[in-house]
């Protein structure tokens, strides 16, 4: 991927949902470029349409109308088979509910995306601690989700994101099951390893408190775009600017 | 993936033990029924497969089980001993019998007359007594069960004197003998002796046994004997499914063991497929997140068919070890002696036990290959 280039393009991006008279438009002519090392915030009300963008620049939903293009290659017109090879190599999930797997300690939910990818189970494992380490949660490595905080699931879910270095990261609205501080934290270890030169994090959240982490807020309504800005300068803490 | 299907799988301990007993449970009710249906449809022909020495059978046209027999005029063992390809052929009665016991008791039993000079048909092995007292005035031979059930708890008495039809009847042994369909008695004695034992009828042969001359088929034998006396003559192994045939098709055993066994089947599959389906329907979100996380839907439904899989192996291999105890346990009660766990019935419910996972599989991959995999979102 060129990093000069956008990481995610989006044109003219419809999405319309059932037929005939229950036929319903969540987007309507999205127009939208994500940067590489940028972190972009989805935000807008209930409704608006951040998750159906984030679906589909995700490639979990094809849009009705409209060309995305994610790093480089036109997702919009893949098949199936080319989509789910795509996501699994280039893009990384953090969910609003974690979405870990109960029955595997937190080292083996981290390894999961390099055992979609083939890995042997020792050394995806052993990968995963190391990534685990790099955001502090190696002293839980072995611990179960439901050991953990949700603080702490998260930040293995951040770590399972990120164990296979994807171009681009989606998160969907990863502070809002946690409280303040936690919120802070798991933001604070997303500004600091997730953003990196060469890839793009899009973050969709209703939680205003994490406005100042991101690089450009992108406001929707009704399915539109309705306003994109630019923080030059972040209300980024000192030590998570320099970091970035 | 295998290995975190596996370890989905078994995370959930409660639905995990859950999936287990419902295979566990279907396989142990399907293997103990079809084992004890065949064991009792054997019992039917028991008398047959006893007689070791003769290959044929023969008896009335219109006979259609060992137990509905007609006397046969005497005439018949001698034109049967004239045809050319028969070896040997000899006398034999099977009937039933009231004994009337020391202590004014009474008990059915089955009679069998053996040939006087030859004894075809004798029991093959003696527990007590000898079989050659047989040949004794009023001599009987009683099968194991036989003597539990006419003087229970009562060590082997070789002697003791019973009454069959107002004469006398001495025990002179007891020996093993398949048990019978009806878990009456078997009585041993000499045709002769037989023939003072049973009400008075104008004919008492009711079988004749034959064996082919060396270098003779059987079935050829058989036919010709057919041809030229107008009797039934059936091979060993023609008269006892000629028999089985007669039970499985008159009897309502079949419909009766068909209605627990299709229970067993129902019940197990209902019990695993809603476990396994629930099971899957809590995992649908974990199933979503590997979707997004780029697993691909064969990959999901391999995932799915191993959990079922193992499931199906370790509740089946707990049912058929279950059954085989059962067996094992029961094997010192005389009225279930026979009886065990039949190898065909065992890979008959294996087959049906792999119907119930696959089913149960198909149903619950079929909601996870449905599932879109923007639901994590949601």
């Amino acid at each position: 991927m060129n990093e000069s280039q956008p990481a995610v393009i989006c044109e003219s991006v419809t999405k319309e949902f059932g037929a005939g008279e229950l036929r319903t438009r969540a987007l309507s002519g999205v127009d939208l470029n994500v940067h590489p090392g940028e972190m972009t915030l989805l935000v807008g009300p209930s409704g608006c349409g951040k998750t159906t963008l984030i679906s589909i620049i995700a490639g979990l939903l094809n849009p009705t109308a409209g060309q995305v293009r994610v790093l480089g290659e036109t997702i919009s017109s893949m098949k199936n088979r080319t989509l789910v090879d795509f996501r699994r190599r280039q893009i990384g999930f953090v969910f609003q509910q974690y979405n870990l797997l109960p029955a595997l300690t937190a080292a083996e939910n981290a390894a999961v995306p390099l055992l979609i990818s083939g890995w042997n189970r020792t050394q995806a494992i052993d990968q995963a601690r190391t990534v685990l380490e790099a955001i502090g949660m190696g002293n839980r490595a072995n611990a179960y989700p439901h050991q953990l905080s949700g603080g702490q699931q998260q930040r293995v879910a951040i770590a399972r994101a990120l164990v296979h270095a994807p171009k681009l990261l989606v998160c969907d609205e990863p502070t809002a099951a946690l409280d303040a501080h936690s919120g802070h934290t798991v933001m604070e270890l997303i500004s600091k390893v997730a953003v990196q030169p060469d890839r793009a994090v899009i973050i969709v959240t209703h939680d205003s408190r994490i406005y100042n982490f991101g690089h450009r807020i992108i406001t929707m309504s009704d399915g539109r775009v309705e306003k994109v800005e630019t923080l030059h300068n972040s209300g980024l803490p000192a030590d998570v600017k320099s970091a970035t | 993936m295998i290995w975190i299907a596996l370890k989905m799988l078994m995370g959930d301990r409660a639905k995990y033990l859950g999936l287990i007993f419902g295979v566990t449970f279907a396989t142990l009710l399907m293997t103990q029924q079809i084992s004890i249906f065949m064991g009792i449809l054997e019992r039917t022909a028991s008398q047959i497969n006893d007689v070791r020495e003769a290959e044929i059978w023969i008896m009335d046209g219109k006979v259609r089980f060992i137990d509905e027999v007609p006397g046969l005029p005497d005439m018949y063992l001698h034109r049967v001993r004239g045809i050319e390809g028969v070896n040997w052929a000899v006398r034999f009665y099977k009937g039933q019998v009231r004994a009337r016991l020391e202590n004014g008791d009474f008990r059915n039993l089955v009679l069998l007359g053996l040939d006087d000079d030859t004894l075809v048909g004798a029991p093959q092995e003696m527990i007590a007594g000898d079989l050659a007292d047989l040949r004794r005035p009023d001599a009987v031979i009683v099968d194991k069960a036989g003597y539990e059930y006419m003087w229970p708890k009562e060590p082997y008495q070789i002697g003791r004197t019973f009454e069959l039809n107002d004469r006398r009847a001495v025990l002179v042994g007891v020996c093993k003998a398949s048990p019978p369909f009806t878990t009456l008695p078997i009585l041993y004695t000499r045709y002769s002796a037989a023939a003072g034992y049973v009400p008075r009828e104008r004919n008492l042969m009711n079988f004749i046994l034959a064996s082919p001359a060396p270098g003779h088929d059987v079935d050829n034998v058989c036919h010709v004997i057919q041809e030229k006396t107008g009797l039934q003559a059936l091979s060993q192994k023609a008269f006892r499914k000629k028999t089985l045939d007669y039970f499985l098709a008159s009897t309502g055993i079949p419909v009766n063991f068909g209605i627990t066994i299709s229970l067993g089947f129902i019940v197990g599959a209902a019990i695993t497929g809603q476990t396994f389906y629930l099971f899957t329907l809590e995992n649908l979100k974990q199933f979503g997140a590997l979707k997004a996380m780029g697993v691909n839907n064969l990959r999901i439904m391999g995932m799915i068919l191993i959990q079922a899989f193992v499931v199906g192996v370790i509740g089946y291999g707990f049912g058929i070890g279950l059954t085989a105890a059962f067996f094992e346990a029961t094997s010192g009660i005389t009225h279930l002696a026979g009886l065990h766990l039949n190898w065909l019935a065992a890979l008959g419910v294996g087959a049906a036990v792999l119907v119930i996972i696959t089913l149960t599989a198909l149903v619950s991959v079929r909601k996870v290959l449905v599932l879109e995999p923007a639901i994590v979102f949601r």
